[in-house]
């Protein structure tokens, strides 16, 4: 520890994290990232993370202003917490990037992803299958009479136990969207 | 006059007209015709022809860096481009300011395998700073002005403009640079001032202090320089300096150490391991400089004042983060320090020069010339002894062992004096960088120091010297070898000197008399003085080849993966086994 009496904790502010550097363990952080949506940007952002060695879990990018050509990309990563500052600040080097968020440390936040499946079956397992996509509040989207699409919106967690549950029903196949996901209301949001 | 109508290839040449451009270096192509069309139908901006593209980007690099402006290159489509990837890295790695303009086949031919199409923003994404495919010529002007933005604002670098044919032939409506809607670039330069207090805090109460400054403080400009002696002066606190940061604290001023890191001199590195307040100025603790990091300056409070916030943390925990522009934080620290009483320890401050200059006494750097070979030391001292009084000298190095020794031996006593590559370790970068130092100052004497495996890289610059009649002095120390690598297999790889020697090497002066150069031959120690002067009193271009002592090592060394207390001094080193398992890998 610094023999300077120099304040700890944390700020929004990457560069002035002071938290334990020799901190070995592995956190996910949910990370917003709003870019200008030009040819590109997108390369940018995934080349840092391949270039540097970073990690992605999931990433959800779509523009979010049309007039003002701004996008939005989620991006789920891991890594210790001195790795996710770099990250951090990588990000922010790059000259389209406008803000960059971690959801994990800035306060509450809400995270959603959406999934579709499809489950084709006969029977029992037909009827399971629906009973349970009932209990996920999964909608019906498309039906033949041997096959379910369904839809489910969630938490990550959550989608990863519906899948399981619905493996052994006739899972056949399975798209996700990855993580979307905004900080909770303050008092002082204003409408953008 | 600032809208008007033109094509946008003439947009080009007049957007550097604007950024204040007087030299762009190139080759021309296909895809850039119009371009250099344009070129052709004015004066007021010179082209200096190449011989490689690779050339015309590390002559950009010299430009830049010598002058602290932008340096401008300009080459075609598909391999113009390719051929400009070492240069562009090289610049990202120095965080040296350049634009990079290229011919892209027309808008409609993009993705087709066209003729000479290459996937130059995709190809150069990750070694510029920003690059731009340019679809409109309506934008081209804007674009252009926003490179030369980003180039040179926040930590500076290289960026890219890819401009297809077509958009070249078009007309469109050019922009001056003071109507293009301001760019959200604009990275903070003022630090953090409860972090500048903090540390002027530090510096009250430290023991064992140091400066450890960087290129940050040469790319800050001349204010960040004078700025930074002052503030050394004041406090009598001894300063080192990174590869890249010769010149901006004068090498005859009184509290300077000498260079750091792995080649650095004895007395600099054991400063920085046994320092109680290390301040970083402008440098990024690179693996050349720290060592071992677990064993890096163990017992220091770490301040680092740094432009971009990605090199905060990065390789080195620091206790004080100071995010901003040098010469903007380091004339708040001086105001602040000053306000607070400009305080010092005095009596740990003599205890610590006093530890220092028994370090010092060891004399890392001492060797004994003897016998009829030269010993390469003892040629970069007499080439320093008989230009260090020159008014107005630059150096530039290639790669190697010859460009440590320069570091060690040669002496700056200001800024943008020094052109070398740090970061990515260019060979080939020395002969086209000197190029286009002396494009930017005509009358000056500008020396690259080379090792003949490395000036052969880029030696296709001869022709371009000889064109325009630069009068750069290729000092080549000849040992017939790749001399560092030959160092590392000896230290290394038990003396087994797998390709490391160079084999059917041309004839020096034949060479330079091929391109109508002068060529200097010289392998006597007797004959050394006679021969730089006949090398600096020749107007023109020189290739000075000195032979040099074939087995030579470069000392003092930290060997790697190990810490800076854990170096290898010169004469009688036992160099077997310094490099432990652990160590080979950070070679």
């Amino acid at each position: 520890m610094s023999p300077l009496k120099i304040k700890r904790g944390s700020s929004s502010h990457s560069a002035y994290d002071l938290r334990d550097y020799h901190e070995q363990t592995i956190e996910r952080h949910t990370l917003a990232v709003v870019v200008d949506n030009e040819a590109g940007v997108l390369a940018r952002v995934i080349g840092l993370f391949s270039g540097r060695g970073y990690n992605i879990e999931s990433l959800t990018v779509a523009e979010i202003d049309h007039t003002g050509h701004r996008s939005r990309i989620t991006v789920v990563t891991t890594g210790t917490p001195s790795v996710i500052e770099q990250i951090k600040a990588q990000l922010g080097r790059i000259v389209p990037v406008h803000e960059v968020h971690d959801l994990t440390v800035e306060g509450p936040s809400v995270e959603r992803e959406l999934a579709l499946f499809k489950v084709t079956g006969k029977g029992d397992a037909r009827v399971e299958a629906l009973r349970l996509a009932d209990i996920f509040r999964a909608n019906v989207v498309d039906s033949t009479l041997e096959s379910f699409v369904f839809e489910v919106t969630g938490t990550s967690e959550k989608i990863d136990a519906f899948a399981e549950l619905m493996r052994p029903l006739g899972l056949s196949e399975l798209a996700r969207t990855g993580v979307a996901a905004l900080a909770r209301s303050k008092a002082d949001d204003k409408p953008s | 006059m600032s809208e008007e109508q033109m094509t946008g290839a003439k947009m080009v040449v007049e957007a550097l007209r604007d950024q204040g451009v007087d030299v762009v270096f190139g080759y021309p192509g296909g895809a850039v015709l119009p371009i250099y069309d344009e070129i052709f139908q004015q004066n007021r901006i010179r082209h200096i022809l190449v011989r490689h593209e690779q050339g015309a980007v590390h002559a950009a690099e010299g430009y830049a860096r010598s002058t602290g402006k932008p340096g401008v290159v300009l080459v075609t489509s598909g391999p113009g481009a390719t051929n400009a990837v070492t240069g562009l890295t090289d610049a990202l790695m120095d965080s040296i300011p350049i634009v990079v303009l290229t011919g892209q086949v027309p808008t409609f031919m993009i993705g087709t395998d066209g003729f000479q199409e290459a996937d130059t923003v995709g190809i150069t994404r990750p070694c510029t700073k920003h690059n731009w495919l340019v679809r409109e010529t309506d934008v081209l002007a804007g674009t252009i002005h926003e490179a030369f933005h980003v180039a040179t604002h926040g930590r500076p670098g290289p960026v890219l403009v890819d401009i297809p044919k077509d958009v070249q032939f078009a007309n469109g409506t050019y922009v001056g640079p003071k109507d293009v809607k301001t760019t959200h670039y604009t990275p903070k330069v003022k630090g953090d001032i409860e972090l500048v207090t903090a540390l002027a805090e530090a510096m009250e109460t430290a023991k064992r202090p140091v400066f450890y400054t960087g290129g940050g403080v040469i790319n800050s400009g001349n204010k960040a320089s004078a700025l930074l002696r002052q503030l050394v002066d004041m406090t009598g606190f001894p300063i080192t300096s990174t590869l890249m940061g010769l010149g901006a604290y004068p090498s005859n001023g009184k509290n300077w150490l000498g260079m750091l890191g792995m080649h650095g001199l004895y007395e600099a590195n054991l400063a920085m391991h046994d320092c109680d307040l290390m301040i970083n100025v402008g440098a990024r603790f690179d693996d050349r400089i720290t060592g071992r990091i677990q064993d890096f300056s163990p017992g220091s409070v770490k301040a680092h004042i740094d432009i971009d916030p990605s090199s905060i943390n990065k390789v080195i925990h620091v206790e004080l983060p100071i995010i901003g522009d040098v010469a903007h934080v380091l004339e708040d620290l001086l105001k602040v320090w000053k306000t607070r009483g400009a305080k010092t320890d005095g009596a740990a401050l003599k205890a610590w020069w006093n530890q220092i200059e028994d370090w010092r006494s060891v004399d890392c750097l001492k060797f004994k010339q003897i016998g009829k070979t030269i010993k390469p030391q003892h040629a970069i001292a007499r080439l320093e002894a008989l230009t260090r009084d020159h008014p107005d000298r630059y150096i530039c190095t290639e790669v190697g062992q010859h460009q440590m020794w320069a570091a060690q031996y040669m002496h700056f006593n200001d800024p943008n004096r020094w052109m070398t590559s740090g970061g990515l370790g260019t060979m080939g970068y020395g002969f086209p960088a000197s190029i286009g130092v002396q494009m930017a100052h005509p009358d000056a004497l500008v020396i690259n120091v080379a090792g003949e495996a490395s000036w052969l890289m880029n030696m296709q610059e001869m022709g371009t010297a000889a064109q325009y009649r630069l009068p750069v002095k290729q000092f080549i120390l000849n040992n017939e070898r790749l001399g560092m690598v030959r160092q590392w297999q000896e230290l290394l790889h038990g003396e087994r000197y797998s390709h490391s020697w160079s084999e059917a090497l041309p004839d020096f002066v034949k060479l330079a008399e091929a391109f109508g150069a002068k060529g200097i031959y010289c392998d006597n120690p007797d004959d050394l003085d006679e021969a730089i002067k006949e090398m600096l009193a020749y107007d023109g271009p020189v290739i000075m080849d000195c032979l040099v002592e074939k087995h030579e090592n470069c000392f003092p060394m930290i060997p790697s993966g190990e810490p800076h207390n854990k170096m290898i001094l010169g004469e009688n080193a036992d160099t077997q086994s310094a490099i432990k398992e652990g160590g080979a890998v950070l070679v």
